[in-house]
């Protein structure tokens, strides 16, 4: 019955999308605000009955519902309650249907909160929301029913992947997804605009919030992906340059230099034509990426062939979005009008600068993921493009943006004195030639360019506190100035700062890591020790315990510092009797932002157990650095100058961004 | 994260799934030295069996099978290219996780440098284009709709006291 109640929902969201995608557009076509009122509605009721659909499946996964097809093949009625929930989302069907809610989600807030906008762009993006819905409505009904049933229900579920029962379930896809499909809201913007052939400034400042929500959920779910790849792997490594990381890292590009190239057409009405034509690329790539997840075409271009009937689906929705929108945007483009003239040394100009190595290195991925696949189609060679090739093309092109990123912020807008920005760096420059002589002179082994990366790094932290430091008056004037002129700084330039910095902590945490992370690799019986920088990890000994629905290995390891007991790690290796795998629950010790990381192998006939031992430096700061870019967006999206609807300008604020 | 994503795409079925470990403990060189540079070599291997892991990182059968293939010829002397020879003259063009600059391969890696090239030579016509029109001086503004000029109407009847000094 719940089954049905799911099904039929989703039946009447993708009638609703219907309608949402056509009315509203009949309605601005007629000028009649009630039809393009509609969208409003529709958009919101979709909300609703995807959402009882969602809610109907995650029914059915709690009480282990085995007669629902989904339900069987992911679940099992012992697993834990959480991963009940998250197993949701963990296989093919479930995740489209969350993917489906969150677009409904965003839709949903366009239509709550955008009372500001003018009507017709209002029905005009709802609309093009709704496309959208609506092709994935269909794909879910049509291919990928999460709601079928079986005719004779078995009595146990066959459980979900083991690697996947974890708490990085719960963040990771969702997160994922809030940032894949929050770039909708950008798209449905551009395309809406390209249909009314009109943008101004004001378009920038309604799309620049969900273009930033969108990057903030984006930027934590890749990194909260690597840092659960990292735990949960047993060998500690974070960044695979693997095609489906790749499919999230593509957007996450492009929507980077989408949000930068947003403050240029926001503040001075210019790159109008380049912002909408990113925000069309950067849907695109989400799109994409959904493809190549969830049509098989990356296990194998044969896979593909022989069941390509999801394949072929999403592929004809990413060739008549992508197709569509980019014939729409060659074909009205120009009707767009240019504005805001700037010099190539200027704020916009080293915007235009980002724009240009973040889509080169988008561009860089892109080939690098499709290029295998494209050229096995064509001629049936096959090749392999991994993470050496990755490494050596991306790092030339993020190096020198990284070397410009400390300069922006410090330039005027319309013309810079690129001298005086430089001027202005000096202290930076300090530091960071400091920090290349002490690494220099302290660090042994590791390549050579590590101490100039983390230099580069110092570099990019140094100089957004430089900014801060210029903005606020520090250090030349009394420090009560300072700090009252601190808190009049926009929230915006904070969250610039902090998010430019947050890319310096993640260089250091991926420097160090890469150069100087130390390993032991070896078979240990209980009583044996292990030396690892300066650390000695005793293996008191090894016991069995019985989970909910697996049975693990634990070892009991003693940590000591210089003869100094520390602490005790216990990693453990868990089988899960219904699918007959096994997962390695690596054991963790923090120190800093170092860690300590043990897994566990097999044991030995003899009684030894295989033992990988990590000692990561720094390693935790290629994750603090996505979050403090996020926190940085998020301060950002707490400025009040982005909120659209405040109506009255504070007085008081605008005295001293006169003051700026 | 492949592995998870991989079984997120795939979700069932997938043999050989189960997490160990890439390197064995009873695989490791003697000798320092040309242990670290088979983990080297091992890193610009595919495992061809594997979604897009290096023998590195991959604990299928072929991948510890290869492991030793290396070392084995590091032991007997070879040089890290003489190896790399040897695994694609056995295995094809396949096994290398970066691609050789050929024929088939030139787009891959021109285009990267292209595209950076290409969007600087742009940039620059585009700037020089606009710096010439902007000489003829015309700065067209697109015009307000009429709700938009409604709008306005209500926002300055709505403000009660004029504009202070910005």
């Amino acid at each position: 019955m719940i089954a049905e109640a799911g099904h039929y929902a989703l039946v009447l969201a993708l009638a609703l999308a219907l309608i949402q995608s056509t009315v509203p557009i009949l309605g601005a076509r007629l000028h009649d605000p009630a039809l393009m009122n509609v969208a409003r509605s529709t958009a919101l009721a979709q909300l609703l009955f995807v959402a009882a659909s969602f809610a109907a499946l995650v029914t059915l996964h709690v009480t282990s519902d085995f007669s629902l097809v989904n339900v069987f093949e992911n679940s099992h009625s012992q697993k834990p309650l959480i991963y009940k929930i998250t197993g949701v989302w963990g296989n093919h069907e479930g995740s489209m249907l969350l993917w489906v809610s969150i677009l409904a989600l965003f839709g949903g807030l366009v239509a709550a909160f955008g009372n500001n906008l003018p009507l017709s762009l209002r029905a005009h993006v709802l609309a093009v929301q709704a496309w959208v819905a609506s092709a994935f409505y269909l794909f879910i009904l049509i291919t990928s029913n999460p709601f079928l049933r079986i005719a004779n229900p078995p009595i146990e579920g066959r459980d979900l992947n083991p690697v996947l029962q974890d708490i990085g379930l719960a963040v990771h896809p969702p997160m994922l997804y809030l940032g894949y499909v929050g770039f909708s809201i950008s798209f449905s913007f551009a395309v809406a605009a390209l249909i009314e052939g009109r943008i101004d400034a004001a378009w920038a400042r309604w799309v620049r919030p969900w273009t930033l929500v969108a990057w903030i959920f984006l930027t934590l779910g890749i990194a909260m992906g690597s840092y659960w790849a990292y735990y949960e792997l047993g060998w500690g490594g974070w960044w695979f340059w693997d095609p489906v990381e790749n499919a999230s890292l593509m957007p996450w590009l492009a929507g980077t230099a989408l949000l930068h190239s947003a403050v240029v057409m926001e503040k001075r009405n210019a790159l109008k034509v380049w912002t909408i034509l990113l925000s069309i690329l950067t849907f695109s790539l989400s799109l994409l990426g959904t493809f190549l997840v969830r049509s098989g075409v990356l296990t194998s271009v044969h896979a593909f062939a022989t069941d390509p009937t999801r394949g072929v689906f999403i592929l004809l929705i990413l060739c008549i979005f992508i197709g569509g929108s980019l014939s729409l945007y060659a074909w009205r483009a120009s009707a767009l009008k240019q504005g805001g003239l700037f010099a190539p040394i200027s704020r916009e100009g080293a915007l235009v600068l980002n724009n240009l190595f973040l889509t080169t290195a988008c561009a860089t991925v892109f080939i690098g993921t499709l290029y295998p696949l494209a050229l096995e189609v064509l001629t049936g060679d096959k090749i392999s493009v991994g993470a050496p090739f990755f490494n050596l093309t991306f790092a030339p092109l993020f190096l020198p943006l990284m070397i410009a990123v400390p300069f922006g912020p410090l330039l005027a807008w319309k013309r810079g004195d690129l001298l005086g920005a430089a001027q202005r760096l000096t202290a930076a420059g300090i530091a960071a030639l400091i920090a290349i002589a002490v690494l220099w002179a302290w660090t042994r082994g590791g390549s050579a360019f590590a101490p100039l990366a983390i230099g580069l790094a110092v570099f990019v932290i140094a100089g957004a506190l430089s900014d801060l430091a210029e903005r606020t008056g520090l250090f030349r004037g009394p420090i009560g100035t300072a700090m009252r002129r601190a808190r009049g700084l926009p929230r915006a330039t904070w969250g610039t700062a902090f998010a430019h910095a947050g890319v310096g902590v993640a260089l250091i945490g991926i420097v160090c890591e890469t150069t100087w992370n130390s390993e032991y690799i070896g078979s240990m019986k209980p009583g044996d020790v292990a030396d690892i920088a300066g650390y000695e990890l005793k293996l008191d000994g090894v016991s069995q315990r019985q989970g909910p629905n697996f049975r693990e290995m634990i070892g009991q390891f003693a940590v000591s510092l210089d003869g100094k007991p520390l602490s005790a790690m216990t990693p453990s290796k868990r089988n899960f009797t219904t699918r007959g795998s096994s997962t390695t629950e690596a054991a963790l010790l923090t120190r800093g932002a170092s860690q300590l990381y043990i897994s566990l192998g097999d044991t030995n006939a003899d009684g030894a157990i295989a033992v990988r031992i990590y000692h990561k430096p720094l390693v935790l700061l290629i994750w603090w650095g996505p979050v403090l870019m996020a926190f940085g967006g998020m301060l950002s999206l707490s400025d009040r100058r982005l909120r659209v609807g405040a109506p009255k300008p504070a007085k008081a604020l605008r005295g001293l961004q006169a003051a700026e | 994260m492949k592995r998870i994503v991989a079984a997120l795409v795939v979700a069932i079925g997938v043999a050989g799934l189960s997490p160990a470990y890439a390197v064995q403990p009873d695989e490791i060189m003697s000798d320092p030295a040309k242990e670290s540079r088979a983990r080297d070599l091992s890193r610009e291997l595919r495992c061809m069996v594997c979604q897009n892991q290096s023998i590195d990182d991959s604990e299928a059968p072929l991948a510890r099978d290869l492991r030793l293939l290396v070392r084995e010829r590091i032991a007997a002397g070879d040089s890290d290219a003489q190896v790399i020879d040897f695994l694609v003259a056995r295995y094809g063009e396949f096994v290398l996780l970066k691609p050789r600059l050929k024929p088939h391969t030139l787009l891959l890696w021109l285009l990267p440098p292209l595209a950076l090239a290409g969007g600087g030579l742009a940039l620059w016509i585009y700037n020089r284009r606009r710096s010439r029109s902007a000489a003829s001086g015309d700065q067209s503004l697109s015009k307000l709709t009429a709700e938009e000029e409604a709008r306005l109407e209500r926002l300055i009847a709505a403000e009660p006291s004029a504009e202070g000094p910005a």
